[in-house]
């Protein structure tokens, strides 16, 4: 059976408040505060990008996998909105930078914000094919929001990796659905800085129903109803997203709380729900069931269903929990640093 | 003239309707209304629509629309003034039937305003204004709206309480319409508090961005009485225009446009004011349904804010205006609004109104006003049980 035998997070230190965003454009914070419910937004310092967000995830994961040795890694692969080439692979810097290099598989996933996902689900598969005993999933973003769009006050960054085995598991994967449409509700095209989206068809039409559609095939799949798991997470474009669709389909608050992460990190895109699920597993006990659906728009949900072994307790302190770095140790910025930081100010070069 | 009768109508869901297209919209409305009159054909179709091209690039109106509903061979026509399309529409079909050139003739309007984003639909609807004198400069439709409420305010001390009124007993009527885009009550301090849009405008007072349509089918008297529903009189018809520009109007707190097309419709009617018991209004802002009050003679300039706060225009009141829930509550998909008016119009004549929202007391006369752009044009209609 496939599963996760590894896993870790990293989240930049620098946040910046929807106030000084909001103190900029004119915008209303309270209303996008209460909208919304974003209180913050992580931002990633010029020397952070997808590539070095992952090396550390990656790394924090191996920390906990037991002594997984890299060089057993048979493939890579990172989901993500922000490679930083348009051509060449975010994961050859990754996988050398670990010392996976050279005999694996390699591949950047992009399908919006479950690219990440992606990379899990395939990453499963060649461990359930018996293709390789390890395979590293990734999903890493600094995400991307116009000026003063309502994505501006929640593009953020971090990673979430995941190693993927069969033996010594933290966390075993019992079941997963994927679900997809094609759904033209949030897009950026070739050579644009920003996305698009389509405002609140973006929320009802592509987000809700699809989150839905995964989910509800999932628990219908397997018989099981939501008061069966201890934790579930969402995507999390928002602190608002998250939280309704987890009541429309019958979870609770303290099911979605330790992976609940938007309201103070924003949303990392690819990263959202993986990060999440760090969360998670970092508050988890033996035994727990973890609900987990991510969603990408254009538009699809990966849904699945972990099972929380004894390992946890071994190796949950071998790194950094994923809430210490988003509630400790924080610089904020104003909005000043962070244009400079997210190379929003032109320089003619 | 011969006599019109409005013998059905129909509406389509209105709000933000991603699932059905232009033509779609139009047809639901459309063969609801052939449904409800129990008419077996058309001798002429008039579709309201102010910017099909802008929305959702398509043009060529009538013949599409007469086409989707099965009838493509018909007279079929698209009829455009800004957000008063529809109740020229209206007026349109009125007119060949009263003309004896056709017995029976559907007026429709129809808008689909969610398929463009936020800032094409603005542009699109900024087409109403002057491009030459107002947009090219920055004005918005809020921005218009703001300017007249600030002068309505500094000239007779018009206040924040006023304004919020109107959304609020708008909302309070549209709780109870079925197809309303927000059928819900806000509350006075939701309204002040809102997102700030145009100073003093906030969003709550705003009408919002509509997918909708609407229809009705009006023939003469021996028609109606043979298909044996209930069945209106149009008494009075009227239109007025003004200047497009805002600021070449010799007074911004009032809508001259508005003020001819209901001395027109009434006096064709042979009624006054005082004969009206209740009104359909064209509240795309707060401010202009104050305004619309007063320039149709309602009430005294300066003095139909206090009698809205005072409940005097609730459904309840001496003067219910917008039972349906107006532009603010039912929403505003502008080429279809002046038909929707003559919708809510028939039904509380003809005692259909649904949800609760029936005005007490069996009213007989009821009036309509439509208008486009900051009220460059209006058409009234006014309406009576047969």
């Amino acid at each position: 059976m496939a599963g996760i035998v590894g896993y870790g997070a990293h989240l930049p230190r620098q946040r910046i408040k929807v106030e000084e965003i909001a103190k900029v454009w004119g915008a209303d914070a309270p209303s996008y505060k209460k909208g919304l419910m974003l209180r913050e937004k992580s931002v990633p310092p010029p020397d952070m990008d997808t590539i070095t967000l992952a090396v550390e995830a990656a790394r924090n994961a191996l920390r906990r996998s037991g002594g997984v040795d890299p060089a057993e890694i048979g493939a890579i692969y990172i989901g993500s909105e922000s490679h930083p080439y348009a051509v060449k692979p975010s994961g050859t810097t990754v996988a050398e930078a670990i010392g996976a290099t050279p005999h694996l598989h390699c591949a950047d996933f992009e399908f919006a914000c479950k690219a990440g996902s992606e990379a899990m689900f395939v990453a499963l598969s060649h461990i359930d094919a018996k293709a390789m005993k390890y395979a590293l999933a990734i999903a890493a973003d600094t995400s991307q929001g116009a000026p003063s769009d309502a994505l501006e006050f929640s593009a953020a960054a971090g990673a979430g990796a995941f190693i993927m085995g069969s033996e010594n598991l933290i966390a075993e994967c019992l079941h997963t659905h994927s679900y997809m449409t094609d759904m033209p509700d949030f897009w950026r095209r070739e050579h644009e800085f920003y996305p698009q989206h389509a405002g609140r068809f973006t929320g009802e039409e592509a987000y809700f129903a699809t989150t839905m559609g995964s989910s509800q095939a999932l628990l219908e799949k397997t018989g099981m109803k939501p008061s069966d798991f201890k934790y579930a997470i969402f995507h999390q474009p928002n602190g608002k997203f998250p939280q309704r669709v987890s009541r429309m389909l019958g979870f609770t608050q303290e099911q979605i709380d330790p992976g609940w992460l938007a309201p103070r990190l924003g949303n990392t895109y690819s990263g959202a729900s993986p990060i999440g699920l760090t969360a998670t597993l970092d508050v988890s006990d033996p035994g727990d069931l973890i609900f987990m659906c991510s969603y990408g728009s254009g538009a699809g949900s990966d849904s699945f269903i972990w099972k929380v072994t004894d390992r946890i307790n071994e190796v949950r302190d071998m790194a950094v929990k994923t809430h210490k770095l988003l509630d400790e140790n924080l610089t904020y910025v104003d909005y000043g640093t962070y244009a400079k930081y997210r190379r929003k100010i032109k320089k003619n070069y | 003239m011969r006599d019109v009768c409005v013998v059905g109508v129909g509406m389509s869901q209105w709000g933000e309707v991603w699932r059905k297209s232009f033509r779609q919209l139009f047809v639901d409305a459309a063969s609801a209304a052939i449904k409800n009159s129990g008419v077996d054909h058309l001798d002429g179709l008039y579709v309201g629509c102010m910017s099909g091209g802008l929305f959702v690039g398509q043009e060529h109106l009538g013949a599409l629309c007469a086409d989707y509903l099965g009838m493509a061979g018909i007279p079929a026509m698209r009829v455009e003034s800004a957000c008063a399309s529809g109740g020229m529409a209206i007026r349109a079909a009125m007119f060949e039937v009263a003309s004896g050139a056709s017995d029976i003739v559907m007026a429709a309007g129809v808008e689909k305003m969610t398929d463009c984003s936020g800032d094409d639909a603005t542009y699109a609807l900024a087409t109403a204004a002057d491009q030459e004198y107002e947009v090219f400069h920055g004005a918005t439709f809020p921005g218009l709206y703001a300017m007249m409420a600030h002068a309505h305010m500094a000239k007779y001390g018009t206040t924040r309480d006023m304004l919020s009124a109107v959304s609020v007993k708008n909302h309070k009527n549209g709780a109870m319409n079925p197809v309303a885009q927000y059928p819900f009550e806000i509350t006075m301090e939701g309204v002040a508090n809102s997102v700030m849009i145009a100073d003093p405008l906030h969003i709550l007072d705003c009408s919002p961005i509509t997918d909708g349509a609407a229809a009705v089918i009006v023939c003469t008297e021996e028609k109606a009485k043979a298909l044996g529903k209930p069945y209106v009189k149009i008494i009075g018809s009227g239109v007025g225009t003004d200047t497009l520009q805002l600021c070449q109007r010799a007074d911004m707190t009032t809508i001259k446009a508005s003020t001819l097309a209901a001395e027109r419709a009434l006096k064709m009617a042979g009624k006054t004011i005082k004969d009206v018991q209740f009104a359909e209004m064209h509240d795309c802002f707060t401010i202009a349904e104050i305004v619309i009050c007063e320039s149709i003679g309602l009430y005294a300039p300066g003095k139909a804010g206090a009698a809205i706060l005072a409940g005097e225009t609730a459904l309840d009141g001496k003067f219910p205006v917008n039972s349906s829930g107006g532009l603010k509550s039912k929403g505003h998909a502008v080429g279809a609004t002046g038909v929707a008016q003559i919708v809510e119009i028939y039904k509380q004549l003809t005692g259909q109104a649904e949800g609760g929202r029936q005005i007490p007391g069996s009213p007989k006369i009821g009036m309509a006003q439509n208008m486009g752009g900051s009220g460059a044009s209006s058409v009234v209609h006014i309406l009576e049980v047969a």
